[in-house]
């Protein structure tokens, strides 16, 4: 067995004085891995926690004593994310992985995503909420149906950034054409995607080859490395601060005599900022008051946003529950009970026309049947399959919906909380599918 | 103006945020508390969302009977100080009743005996969520958990057909008989957890920080003297300077040798340290997926 050479004594770390108040202020960066089967997700994830020191001594030990106990050649780096016991028998991921790390210049959250198709769903529970997708790709077998599946998902979930990791080069002795044919291929796929910010990087995630050190084997690249990007790529304008969106989630009336007459409006601001004085519009009511305080645990704010969540008061008392929303009345969003989505399927079952579904869209649960299936894409081509386009597991396509009630949505493309709701299938209470909101 | 929240703003307003969705979307849920910096940290954020209201769940403590001193002082102090209600699951009473019979020789522990316990106290209050202190970065089966995590009627997880947990849409509804676990600081770490806790000044149990204890050394850790553990003749018990980094069961909690005394000392020792904080739990030990194993069944 080869050992990879364990740092033991951590110097680094303990020659730079921790400073906390730098550690205060970083920045969240959620990223997923994405791609096909035994493109090396799960190896890269675990070569990217150890080159940058985030490992721990017993969890080396221990992922090292299972590669034994298997008779790896190597120590499986891919057994830090695949812990669950029918992962590591089959060798492949089943469930998402979350695991953290942090830099000196930024704090991560990481969904290790499985690329096998019969468990897209948890490859979409993963991307879901994430800044940035890795789509890896095989240097031996170049773009295939999963990588474009995982692709056009990572897209519609209007995931902003996508760093596209060949990987394996290794075994194509690094070579930089088969490399860039590679890139040719995936930019001729990718014009038709929404996500534009596309990097691509040569990799080896077995051997660590531009994932936190440069390649000394790819001379010819002259990118920057894998963590590199995940450190320095631009995130804070990915948040909407502009068009306030406020689902009311709870209402806080406490029991006590000094607070008897204290109503709040609890809720995660979805998008834009809050502040005392604005002018607010309830939704679906249309009713209209003042914000007399915003406050979290009893302090005062001067003002809130997305996407922290607070609890706000209001200078009237008027009718408000959880599903409605605080918007401002000359920026509302759509109301309506007609509803256009791209829908991504979950379920054996397939969609049903007719069909009805439990809706959860924010704070807001409704009921919904489907009025029509508009299109199927066709994953390979990206066209539109217009002729008796029927659903089914890990498909995607276009629908219009009734809702038993108005949707107070935006489309996704400029709201992910606002433009986004799932379908729940009203016999077993599985969620089967996730939709957004058509411009 | 920038409008930017720091990480650790960022996972307060998420855990808060899932904290409210238990209270709106389900009907008896309450908070599995264990005495340790975890579940301090969920009660804390629970008073946090709810604020001026009570908590609106009881703390739910499944006492194995080994306990430090320190932790059950710290636990009645936080209930009478936050006006919450407390119930309590006793693993002895599950012993007495029969429903679990006692593990024998040096190793014997009652983790795993905790979640018949557990299961009971579910049923006999009907409690349909309960939340939890779990974070992801403790444990691999753990790494893989949802925030909603649900449990079929026999307090189950299959953790090879969890539901699709997407967006901030979380997904409560259940059948008859099935239950939640819920668990709001997913996404925290060791060092974010103590980070918080010292930028809010909120007080710890005096376990956390480096003390004298009467200690022995078996299976690489530091375990404390107690009557709770039978010792072998050749084990020595010693005086020395520690800490703990986690606090659980007395039987197979491990102490660390350390000189941290305040919570920026342990910061910084959390931000040096090469080996995790499981690293000293006997219980994840037994078996390379123990915690998988005891997650099935119906454990935290
Ligand atoms: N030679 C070589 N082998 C690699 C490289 N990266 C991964 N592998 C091997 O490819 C196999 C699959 O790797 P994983 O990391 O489990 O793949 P994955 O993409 O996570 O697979 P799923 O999660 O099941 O979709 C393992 O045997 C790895 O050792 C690489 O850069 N070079
Ligand atoms: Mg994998």
């Amino acid at each position: 067995m080869i050992d990879l050479e364990l740092v033991t004594d951590n110097e680094q770390v303990k020659e730079e004085k921790f400073d906390a108040n730098s550690y205060l202020n970083m920045e969240l960066l959620r990223f997923t891995t994405a791609g096909s089967v035994d493109d090396g997700k799960s190896t890269l994830i675990g070569r990217l926690l150890y080159d940058s020191k985030s490992i721990f001594e017993d969890q080396y030990e221990a992922i090292k004593a299972t590669s034994e106990k298997h008779g790896d050649q190597y120590v499986n780096l891919a057994l830090l994310t695949d812990g669950l016991k029918a992962e590591r028998e089959q060798g492949i991921t089943i469930d998402v992985a979350y695991r953290y790390f942090s830099t000196p210049k930024r704090k991560f959250i990481i969904a290790d995503t499985p690329g096998h198709i019969q468990y897209t769903r948890n490859m979409v529970t993963g991307a879901s909420t994430a800044n940035l997708a890795i789509i890896l790709i095989d240097a031996r077998k170049g773009v295939i149906e999963q990588t474009r599946r995982h692709s056009i998902i990572a897209s519609l979930l209007g995931i902003p950034h996508i760093a596209v990791c060949i990987n394996k080069m290794d075994m194509v002795d690094y070579n930089q054409e088969v490399f860039e044919k590679i890139v040719d291929d995936y930019r001729t796929f990718a014009t038709r995607l929404k996500t534009k910010d596309i990097h691509f990087i040569p990799v080896s995630a077995l051997l660590g080859d531009n994932i936190v050190n440069r390649s000394e084997n790819m001379k010819w690249y002259e990118g920057v490395t894998l963590l590199y990007l995940l450190e320095t790529i631009h995130i804070a304008s990915d948040i909407n601060h502009i068009d306030l969106r406020f689902p009311v989630q709870y209402v806080i009336r406490p029991f006590s005599d000094k607070f008897h007459d204290y109503r709040g409006y609890a809720g995660r601001i979805a998008s834009g900022v809050i502040r005392p004085g604005d002018k607010i519009t309830v939704l679906p009511s249309g009713f209209t008051s003042k914000v007399k305080k915003v406050e979290l645990d009893g302090k005062a704010l001067e003002e809130a946003f997305a996407p922290m969540s607070v609890t706000v008061l209001l200078e009237d008392d008027i009718d408000i529950s959880r599903g409605d929303m605080l918007v401002r009345e000359n920026n509302l969003p759509r109301q309506s009970q007609d509803i256009e989505a791209m829908v991504c399927w979950m379920s054996d079952k397939p969609l049903q026309i007719n069909g009805k579904y439990a809706l959860k869209h924010t704070t807001k649960d409704v009921r919904a049947v489907i009025k029509e299936i508009k299109y199927k894409l066709d994953i390979n081509s990206l066209h539109r399959i217009t002729e008796n386009p029927s659903i089914g597991m890990n498909d995607i396509g276009r629908i219009s919906l009734r809702t038993t009630k108005p949707l107070c949505c935006d489309a996704y493309t400029k709201n992910r909380d606002t433009g986004s709701f799932i379908l729940i299938d009203e016999a077993t209470n599985v969620t089967v599918g996730a939709c957004m909101v058509i411009d | 103006m920038s409008y930017t929240l720091n990480h650790l703003k960022t996972l307060e307003s998420e855990s808060v945020f899932i904290l409210r969705e238990v209270a709106a979307q389900f009907q008896n849920p309450a908070i599995l508390f264990s005495g340790g910096k975890d579940s301090i940290l969920v009660t804390y954020l629970a008073k946090k969302a709810f604020y001026p209201a009570a908590i609106p769940f009881p703390l739910v403590h499944i006492d194995t009977g080994h306990n430090f001193a320190e932790t059950m002082e710290y636990r009645d102090k936080l209930v009478e100080k936050l006006d919450a209600k407390l119930i309590v699951g006793s693993v002895q009473d599950s012993i007495d009743h029969g429903r679990v019979a006692e593990e024998k020789g040096y190793n014997a522990s009652r983790i795993r005996l905790q979640t018949t316990t557990l299961l009971d106290i579910i049923e006999k209050y009907k409690f349909d969520a309960c939340i939890g202190g779990a974070r992801r970065d403790e444990e691999k089966a753990r790494a893989k958990e949802r925030f909603f995590s649900h449990r079929d009627e026999f307090g189950q997880w299959d953790p090879k057909n969890q539901r699709p947990e997407l967006w901030n849409l979380f997904n409560g509804r259940m059948n008859q008989g099935e239950n939640f676990r819920v668990f709001p600081i997913s996404n925290w770490t060791e060092l974010d957890v103590w980070q918080y806790l010292a930028m809010e000044g909120i007080e710890m149990p005096s376990l956390y920080f480096s003390h004298k204890r009467r200690v022995f050394y078996r299976d690489n850790n530091w375990l404390a003297e107690s009557p709770n553990i039978p010792m072998r003749t050749t084990e020595v018990v010693e005086e020395k300077v520690v800490r703990f980094r986690t606090i659980g069961d007395i039987t197979s909690t491990g102490a660390t040798l350390s000189s941290a005394s305040t919570l920026n000392d342990i910061i910084q020792e959390v931000a040096a340290t090469r080996v995790t904080e499981r690293g000293g739990r006997a219980d994840d030990k037994r078996s390379e997926t123990s915690m998988e194993d005891r997650k099935k069944e119906g454990y935290f």
